[in-house]
């Protein structure tokens, strides 16, 4: 049984995979670091609710690396032309890890097809004293272990990694991830200061135990956010669409029913 | 042939525990580590070294570039070229290094070899390198822009030389509205261009079309020899032969009386070169997007085979380094060379924690017995071509 529907959108140069389900308002979904590989429950539990639309970025999943993706500000105008293509209207906008960053810089730069705005885990801007991990210096087994606060979920995620077949792709994201993220190492020195552009209500979600980019990071993307609202999810570390697979569905889904006021 | 003595002025007092229990002696292990008495002691050592070597006949001497490691202690590599140029009498004076892609200017570099060339009345080498992944980490530089910034620092720097200036440079990661470096270099119409590498399918073939000298870095010499048949075909197919003139081995030779004695002296420092020095781990050494995905995976298959403890005799064995008696020396480089064709050998006197006094012995017994007998050898193609 298809959880979802797998379709090509080509925007200007560029085709990539979108998985879709459900019905309901568009939730936009922008995924992280490990690109949007599976559909996951967290996912097929939003669709309950909303029509969830997940696109592959350029340059993950094994997809071409476009010579104009060169930074996370390309990728937001990827997505805001994205939006224009499928006339998406009233969006949820929700950013997991890196994707939450590319949200924010889209939500910077022009929010008019978007309702709401939720952040999952995101780096993007620079928060003094909050010491992420370097996961370009760990190694690869200890970067993959690092994401989670569940030992078996990190086993699974390390065996999953390790599968021969996943090689390419994976060697592929971490080079997307690198040109968009090395230096300066994940955030923009710019972006802080204008985050007053974020108008929508706006949720942050954090785990506790993140270690790649600990809760201080939520923190201050609520403290620069106006009215933002935060939400922090114990025994749980990077990823709470996986490891809190229905609290997280829970908070978003009920955040982004409420109707939109602007603040 | 021609034989230079390489440095890399490696920090040669290092604490091994220390290194092996950060896990790396690159970007990580922490300069607390240093001493700046031992370090001043070791750069004196060195530069007296490389100037013995002029006098004892080398036909030049290197020096290289690497950042925030004890693996070698010459992070602006142009210092120690200077401090040489006055000293270096007869041969040449070669870097190798610098990194292009780890400056934001690289007209600097373009002065900077420009100041060497004229002080030593045309007696610089320029070495163009990317750097090695750990030094992306160290330097901030992202990874997946070094093949880009390098052609264009490189085509920078050429038409710095080349072209009367003020003219405008406009690419893609280097832009300037005035390119007029004084001085221009004493060679015309520039240095002689050297290309380290490790092994890099498209920098071989990018020095080849060039006409650029092709550096291999240690290695063993079988892979050397198909690096440089790699170099000679794809001479071949830009429309030239290439000479063994372009190709130079990288290695270390230790000479003593007999096999056994060399053996033994070069044993504890070889191996604290390869496997304290060298010692790192692949996410420091191979930073996402610094080579192909195909490299990347070639590079990683090679490394889980590798063992864990690199011994001198592996070394020895293996043909990344010459160790023995005089004869025993002789005849392995002239192997060597016939197998693989080169006819310049950047020859290490000194590696890891080998102390001074026996790198004067080493350098003096090179000079004495090895040197003579190259000065007008060049590789023999018959027997490469047997072996192919």
């Amino acid at each position: 049984m298809a959880d979802y529907n797998l379709i090509d959108v080509t925007v200007r140069d560029s085709t990539i995979k979108v998985k879709r389900a459900g019905s309901g308002p568009p939730m936009l979904m922008l995924h992280g670091m490990g690109g949007a590989e599976r559909f996951l429950p967290g996912m097929q539990a939003l669709a309950k609710q909303f029509d969830v639309i997940v696109p592959m970025a350029p340059g993950f999943g094994g997809q071409e690396m476009p010579p104009w993706l060169e930074t996370i500000g390309d990728l937001a105008n990827f997505y805001l032309d994205f939006m224009d293509k499928l006339d998406l209207k009233s969006v949820r906008l929700v950013g997991l890890s890196l994707g939450g960053w590319v949200a924010a810089d889209l939500a910077i730069k022009n929010a008019s097809r978007l309702t709401h705005l939720a952040l999952m885990s995101s780096p993007g801007i620079e928060v003094p004293g909050a010491r992420p991990l370097d996961i370009f210096t760990l190694g690869e087994e200890a970067a993959v272990r690092a994401v989670y606060c569940d030992e078996k979920r990190a086993d699974e995620a390390w065996a999953r990694a390790q599968l021969p077949e996943n090689e390419d792709v994976r060697l592929m994201n971490q080079r997307i991830v690198a040109r968009l993220a090395w230096q300066p190492r994940f955030h923009d020195p710019q972006m802080q200061r204008w985050l007053h552009r974020i108008r929508i209500p706006t949720l942050v979600l954090w785990g506790e135990d993140d270690r790649l980019f600990p809760p201080a990071y939520g923190r201050a993307w609520q403290t620069h956010i106006k009215h933002a609202q935060f939400k922090l999810f114990a025994h749980c570390g990077h990823l709470p669409i996986q490891e809190h697979a229905e609290a997280f569905a829970a908070a978003v889904t009920q955040f982004c029913a409420k109707e939109s006021v602007a603040a | 042939m021609k034989i230079f003595n390489f440095h890399l002025m490696p920090y040669a007092d290092a604490d091994l525990e220390a290194i092996a229990k950060n896990g790396s002696a690159w970007v990580t292990y922490s300069n607390k580590h240093y001493d700046p008495k031992k370090g001043a002691e070791l750069y004196n050592q060195y530069l007296d070294q490389l100037e013995a070597a002029d006098e004892l006949g080398f036909d030049g001497v290197v020096v290289n570039e690497h950042h925030q490691t004890a693996y070698g202690m010459m992070p602006t590599p142009g210092v120690l070229a200077g401090a040489l140029s006055r000293r270096i009498k007869n041969g040449r004076i070669a870097v190798l290094g610098r990194a292009l892609p780890l400056v934001n200017n690289p007209l600097v570099i373009a002065e900077e070899y420009a100041i060497l060339d004229n002080i030593t009345r045309g007696k610089l080498i320029a070495g163009f390198v990317r750097g090695i992944g750990a030094e992306y980490h160290s330097m901030g530089i992202n990874p997946t822009e070094s093949q880009e910034r390098f052609l264009e620092a490189h085509d920078l720097i050429l038409r710095a030389w080349t072209e009367p200036g003020p003219f405008a440079f406009a690419g893609k990661h280097y832009k300037f509205n005035y390119v007029n470096p004084w001085p221009r270099p004493y060679q015309e119409p520039h240095p002689p261009i050297w290309i380290p590498s490790s092994g890099s399918f498209s920098t071989i073939k990018w020095a080849a079309e060039k006409r650029y000298t092709y550096c291999q870095t240690l290695a063993p010499i079988a892979l050397v020899a198909k690096t440089f048949a790699l170099y000679r075909e794809a001479a071949e197919k830009a429309g030239y032969q290439a000479s063994p003139d372009q190709l130079a081995w990288s290695n270390a030779i230790y000479v003593a009386e007999t096999d056994e004695k060399a053996l033994k002296e070069a044993k504890p420092h070889l191996e604290s070169y390869a496997n304290y020095f060298l010692k790192t781990n692949p996410a420091l050494m191979m930073p996402p997007g610094y080579t192909s995905i195909d490299s990347m995976k070639r590079i990683r298959a090679l490394r889980a085979h590798r063992a864990s403890w690199q011994s001198a005799e592996d070394l020895i064995e293996k043909g990344v380094v010459i160790v023995g008696s005089p004869n025993t020396v002789r005849e392995k480089l002239a192997e060597y060379q016939d197998l693989a064709g080169f006819n310049t050998s950047l020859t290490k006197t000194q590696f890891g924690t080998m102390p001074h006094a026996m790198v004067e012995a080493n350098q003096a017994a090179i000079a004495a017995e090895i040197l003579p007998h190259f000065r007008t050898r060049s590789p023999q193609p018959a027997k490469r071509q047997a072996a192919e």
